[in-house]
């Protein structure tokens, strides 16, 4: 062998482009990425710009209005309310179904009899379209059909529960439905994050004396991170699109008490034939999305490379 | 020497299922007790009662003296290090060295000393601020002992603290375990299925097979006296090698073999004829020059070899068996040759064939 050689095989081989590198993969990604970026950037953009347009039936691109959808949406009572309704459902919701989800995941992992049939009994509702769970609890809340109505015919005469028609409470009446719906949802992906913690580190505590709930905050919970993360994105999702739940259940009513963002897009767009103003509703739902998404990311992924 | 664990008439069933049948076992205050057996024997499920986390179906347990059959575990005196470490993996070292304590209200200055001490012990001073993330799996399971150091307990519990570290760090922790132990002087109960461990570590072995414990000796005597076949067969690698037989008049007679037992020591029940089995160990094989001075002489074809380096594995074949033989490293063996061997009968151990246990 020569001096010079400096000692490596590939002298005259040529290191492949890395462009057609997977050609395989990177074909068949293409349909997915085409359909997000027509779909997911492609749409989101005409939306916005179509916020700013006197869009009636039909997109009219060359009606530039500037802020006006914007202004007449804000001075809106009914999108006010909405709003408001949606920060009660949403927060209540987020926290509730966290919550009981995680105190009957944890029930469940107590090793009780008949594990299977409770979780599926508590899953059910999720089986359920938003529809018939609203129709459902549209007749349980019902002062005439459901329970206050079951309450009196045991002899408390006076009982009074009766949320869908008391504008002031109209919301946690669509709550209690949503809840019951969601949070069987939750209890399985926390059971399922439960299953996955190490059996040793429940012996680890027992033996050092923990008491079992310390052992869930201090140690299980901390665990769980990425389950809880994913159970947040998840609920905030079905919390910002809630909608098919307040038609079935109260229509928005009584009056515009129980309406929601979602609810006045759909009925703008359709309904009133004012596609500008729907999109300029459906663009503030978006805007209040990425308020809360873009700290979150920020936090989760753009802190990594420090650790 | 006053016992520190005894257990008594232990029972243990899951549903119709015996895991433990009338299991008795006394440990002495100090030692270093290892249960050994494959995977199903019982061994880490009479671990995990004698922690406490498992519910016992009858019989007893004491510590120090103290009947703890139905004490919570944390109320026992025991500290336990598992398979996988089992540290929380949130909190840095110290958290996980303190979190016990501080649930038990100790004042911070006490939890500050021991934490001191127990991380000098284990030389894991540098590690405490760190999270069981950034350590390896060796500084991992020194900080699972150091969690059961910290809460100075009478008997610490290892359920296979080192099957998950690689060969390398398995065989230095032990060193460490063994040392440990001379410091500290607690009783220490081990249970694996690794008999290296076992031998090296263990003042008592406890041999155990289907939720009964087949022999419970020195590692010595697990050894060189095994009780029945299953220790005889479990204990050593590569295993005994086993030959069908009979014992006819202080002699075991069987196909090619013809053993004088003149120098055998045979258990209380003595020399009684009738159908046996001899076990001899591969290592116990007579070869090479020492032959000529061997009791019985006889030549074997050599059928396979296995260099190791430090010794030879030679395979041969006798009353159509196969025959294990551990030659010195340097011994330079062929296929096809005919391979002298002696065997001394005195090293051999001798087994009734109905019941399997020695003779």
């Amino acid at each position: 062998m020569a001096v010079t050689d400096t000692g490596r095989m590939d002298v005259g081989a040529k290191r492949p482009s890395r462009l057609f590198k997977n050609m395989t993969a990177k074909i068949a990604a293409i349909p997915m990425i085409a359909t997000a970026l027509v779909v997911f950037i492609g749409c989101t953009a005409w939306t916005i710009y179509h916020s700013f347009t006197r869009s009636r039936l039909l997109p009219a691109p060359d009606k530039w209005t500037g802020l006006q959808n914007y202004d007449r949406l804000w001075s809106e009572n009914r999108w006010l309310v909405s709003i408001e309704n949606l920060a009660i459902f949403g927060s209540c919701s987020l926290v509730l179904s966290l919550v009981i989800g995680f105190i009957l995941a944890a029930l469940l992992d107590r090793k009780i009899r008949f594990e299977n049939t409770i979780r599926t009994i508590i899953l059910y509702p999720f089986a359920l379209s938003f529809v018939v769970t609203g129709l459902v609890w549209q007749w349980l809340l019902n002062p005439d059909l459901g329970l206050q109505n079951v309450v009196r015919s045991w002899g408390w005469e006076t009982f009074t529960f009766d949320p869908l028609n008391n504008a002031d409470i109209v919301i946690y009446g669509i709550l209690i439905a949503g809840i019951w719906q969601g949070s069987g949802f939750v209890m399985v992906l926390m059971l399922a994050g439960m299953r996955g913690i190490d059996e040793d580190v429940w012996k680890a505590s027992r033996v050092e004396g923990i008491p079992t709930w310390k052992t869930y905050i201090f140690i299980v919970i901390p665990m769980m991170r990425p389950v809880f993360v994913t159970a947040l994105v998840i609920i905030s999702a079905g919390i910002i699109k809630v909608y098919d739940l307040v038609v079935a259940q109260t229509s928005g009513g009584p009056g515009i008490a129980s309406e929601v963002p979602a609810k006045y897009v759909i009925d703008k767009m359709f309904g009133s034939q004012n596609l500008g103003l729907g999109f300029a509703a459906s663009t503030m739902m978006l805007l209040s999305v990425l308020v809360v998404l873009i700290p979150w990311a920020y936090l989760e992924f753009g802190g990594k490379k420090e650790r | 020497m006053a016992n520190s664990v005894e257990i008594k008439h232990l029972d243990l069933n899951f549903g119709a299922v015996n895991v433990l049948k009338d299991l008795n076992l006394e440990i002495a205050e100090g030692e270093f007790l290892v249960l050994l057996g494959s995977s199903g024997c019982g061994k880490s499920t009479l671990l995990n009662c004698i922690a406490g986390l498992l519910e016992v179906s009858d019989g007893q347990i004491f510590i120090k003296g103290n009947n703890v059959t139905w004490a919570e575990p944390s109320d026992r005196g025991i500290g336990m290090v598992f398979q996988s470490y089992a540290l929380y993996p949130q909190m840095t070292v110290r958290g996980n060295l303190s979190f016990g304590l501080k649930n038990a209200k100790f004042p911070k200055a006490e939890i500050e000393k021991r934490i001191a001490e127990a991380a000098d012990i284990l030389q894991i001073q540098p590690l405490l601020d760190r999270k069981p993330a950034a350590l390896s799996g060796g500084q991992r399971q020194r900080v699972a002992i150091g969690r059961a150091l910290v809460r100075d307990v009478d008997v610490f519990l290892f359920d296979e603290p080192l099957s998950n570290l690689d060969a390398k760090l398995r065989a230095d922790l032990r060193v460490e375990l063994k040392r440990l132990h001379n410091q500290l002087e607690n009783t220490m109960i081990y249970v694996t299925h690794d008999q290296v461990e076992a031998m090296t570590l263990a003042d008592r072995i406890a041999i155990m097979k289907g939720g009964k414990i087949m022999q419970l000796g020195s590692p010595d005597e697990i050894y060189n006296r095994p009780e029945n076949i299953y220790v005889a067969d479990f204990i050593g690698s590569p295993s005994m090698n086993f030959f069908d037989g009979e014992v006819v008049g202080n002699h075991f007679k069987g196909g090619d073999l013809d053993l004088p037992l003149d120098g055998y020591t045979f258990g209380p029940g003595g020399a009684v004829d009738g159908k046996a089995v001899i076990g001899i160990r591969p290592e116990h094989i007579i070869t090479g020059e020492l032959v000529a001075g061997a009791p019985v002489k006889l030549e074997v074809p050599v059928e396979l070899v296995e260099p190791m380096g430090s010794d030879t594995l030679v395979y041969g074949t006798l009353n159509g068996q196969a025959l294990r033989i551990r030659m010195d490293g340097q011994a330079r063996v062929s296929l096809g040759d005919s391979l002298p061997i002696g065997i001394d009968p005195s090293r051999a151990s001798l087994f009734d064939k109905a019941s399997e246990l020695r003779l």
